[in-house]
């Protein structure tokens, strides 16, 4: 089965379903599929084939949605980059996975449009929105995305397919410890194994509404929309959490079932008054990408009542890893649960042998799920994904630190690199050092997450000058603001007068977290 | 200092780290520019709250009173004429 299958089955099962309600508009099953075959059509014609990598460059919206699907059903590879993602990566990204197609919007390409002339195999821009006279890029041709849409003259039937399931379905970059992003291979068997297991557990079915506020760029925000239209269900897309009170206003009107959720979102939640607040028509709340206080576990559960709450954890090389039994949550609330229906996880030692409960050691996954390996990076791939039990079988080697209780529940101990995990999302420090290194006053450069209620963890950037040189915070901020997508931005800056060395000369970020790893 | 202004002076200090160049106009949608997230609305209400004793309450955490400059002090205005 491929991915596009998803929304394929439900259209011609469901025609007349509402799939996608998003931006005052409200797409039948039909209709999407409809319009994302007339962009598949498209894409064609300009010359997609099989294989071939389009991103996607957009906010959350009808049009990112349909080009999804589009991009797969022209047999293509799909990339959903960060709306916030700043020209020189977009096209770092761009180049390095040789990208044929973008689909954006007219602000995306005016902030990028010169670096994208430098993209030497990207050949045709989808530009939605319509087309202005100062949008033309040098060498590329332009293609208007909503007159595609419109065009009853493109076909409406699928194109043939072209892929088998082992065919790569999407690229998604992620944090290096390099400070270069990788690209997670994703096949539509990877994609349609993860999202059939996850939907097993969530209990999916067709009366499910699920209301997602999560970038499409993010794996999780992704899923909501892939599994969705798996169950046939609807999808309430928002942009944003940034107004709470028009999602929860949401969230009521469109009697949402399932409310996908990170740390960050509850923490803000969790500072409203919600004395008159009910919702009868929710489900289930899922959270990732970080553990939930005990205490907010608590409160959510006062707060939504009867819907049931999900932990889980997971990794873009495997989607997920585990999920909590909502009943499991009393019983051991600091646990983030077990492997997922066909999926299996256990702890190894440092020579991969498999440790008893209790005892501390990697997280390692086997399943349908996990990756293919990073794109054209061999040696990180190795890294990742190493032999397994069968022979020629490769399992991932999730670098992060657990311990199982004695029922094998798995309980988060900590990372084996530095990276940093805020808003739910994981921050290379080194990423962000790069870009501090850029600016001439900057001598050295350290970051390293600090404690924080909303974030989880705020990236602090520990700053050493060049002798008498002379910056303030927000020349730093700011000039990371242009640089690094809004996530990645450092959240304070910490100035000192030189930074401390281990004994190799290796900057010891154990000691800048002691002496400035403070809570702000 | 006019409403307007002090306004934009607390979101170009706190959301532009001190550096507008201009590029943000009144009527500007904060969300459309990306310059606010979740946790920022909850900075600018606690801003209203400590310059203008206003308590913003839940349902007023909206775009049509927070999304821009002029909606700030649309908001702002009523706010305190009510007071």
């Amino acid at each position: 089965m491929q991915v596009e299958s998803f929304l394929e089955l439900s259209a011609r099962g469901l025609p007349d379903k509402t799939a996608l309600i998003c931006g005052g508009r409200r797409l039948a099953y039909r209709e999407l599929d409809d319009s994302a075959n007339r962009l598949a059509h498209s894409l064609i014609a300009e010359g997609v084939e099989r294989g071939d990598r389009v991103a996607v460059y957009l906010e959350n919206s009808v049009e990112a949605v349909v080009s999804i699907f589009a991009i797969l059903k022209a047999g293509a590879v799909f990339l959903t980059v960060n709306p916030t993602t700043k020209a020189d990566k977009l096209c770092y990204i761009m180049n390095n996975c040789r990208a044929k197609g973008l689909i954006t919007d007219a602000r995306r390409l005016a902030g990028s449009r010169d670096a994208l002339a430098d993209t030497g195999c990207l050949s045709t821009i989808w530009l939605a929105g319509g087309i202005g006279k100062d949008d033309p890029v040098a060498g590329k041709r332009l293609v208007d995305l909503d007159a595609v849409s419109r065009d009853n003259g493109l076909p409406v039937v699928a194109p043939p397919k072209r892929c088998i399931d082992i065919d790569l379905a999407a690229l998604i970059y992620t944090s290096g410890s390099t400070g270069r992003p990788k690209g997670v291979m994703l096949t539509h068997l990877n994609i349609v194994s993860a999202a059939t297991s996850i939907t097993t557990y969530l209990e999916n079915r067709t009366e499910d509404v699920i209301l997602s506020v999560l970038p499409l760029s993010f794996d999780y925000g992704l899923y909501q929309a892939l599994m969705a239209f798996k169950f046939g269900g609807t999808l309430v897309l928002e942009r944003s959490f940034t107004y709470p009170y028009k999602v929860l206003d949401l969230l009521l009107r469109e009697q949402v079932t399932g409310f996908p959720i990170v740390p960050t979102m509850a923490a803000v939640l969790l500072q409203m008054d919600f004395s008159t607040f009910q919702s009868p028509a929710l489900r289930y709340i899922t959270n990732t990408a970080a553990a939930l206080p005990t205490e907010h576990i608590r409160r959510l559960r006062d707060l939504f009542g009867s819907a049931k709450l999900y932990s889980m954890y997971g990794l873009t090389e495997c989607k997920r890893v585990s999920y909590l039994p909502p009943e499991q949550l009393d019983v051991r609330p600091t646990s983030i649960g077990r492997g997922m229906p066909n999926e299996e996880v256990y702890i190894v030692d440092d020579v991969g042998k498999r440790v008893p409960p209790q005892v501390i050691g990697e997280l390692v996954v086997r399943g349908a799920n996990v990756m293919k390996g990073y794109w054209e990076l061999p040696e990180e791939t190795d890294k990742m994904l190493r032999p397994g039990p069968l022979p020629g079988e490769k399992v991932l080697y999730t670098g992060d630190l657990f311990r199982s209780d004695d029922e094998g529940y798995l309980y988060f101990v900590g990372r084996k690199d530095d990276i940093i995990k805020t808003r739910g999302e994981k921050v290379s420090p080194r990423e962000v050092e790069d870009v501090l290194h850029t600016m001439p006053e900057v001598a050295e450069a350290a970051v390293i997450g600090v404690p924080d209620a909303l974030l989880g963890q705020a990236i602090r950037a520990v700053i050493s000058l060049r002798e008498g040189a002379r910056l303030a915070e927000n020349d730093v901020l700011s000039y990371c603001a242009t640089r690094l997508e809004d996530f990645m931005v450092p959240k304070s800056v910490i100035f000192v007068s030189s930074l401390p060395k281990t004994g190799s000369g290796k900057v010891s970020k154990r000691e800048i977290a002691a002496s400035v790893g403070e809570n702000a | 200092m006019p409403l307007n202004e002090e306004l934009r002076q607390f979101v170009t200090d706190n959301f532009l780290f001190g550096k507008n160049n201009g590029s943000l106009a009144d009527h500007d949608s904060f969300l459309d520019k990306g310059i606010i997230d979740s946790t920022g609305v909850l900075e600018l209400v606690a801003f209203l709250d400590q310059r203008y004793g206003i308590h913003v309450q839940d349902q007023d955490l909206v775009p049509e009173n927070l999304d821009s400059i002029d909606n700030l002090a649309r908001f702002v205005g009523s706010k305190l004429s009510r007071n």
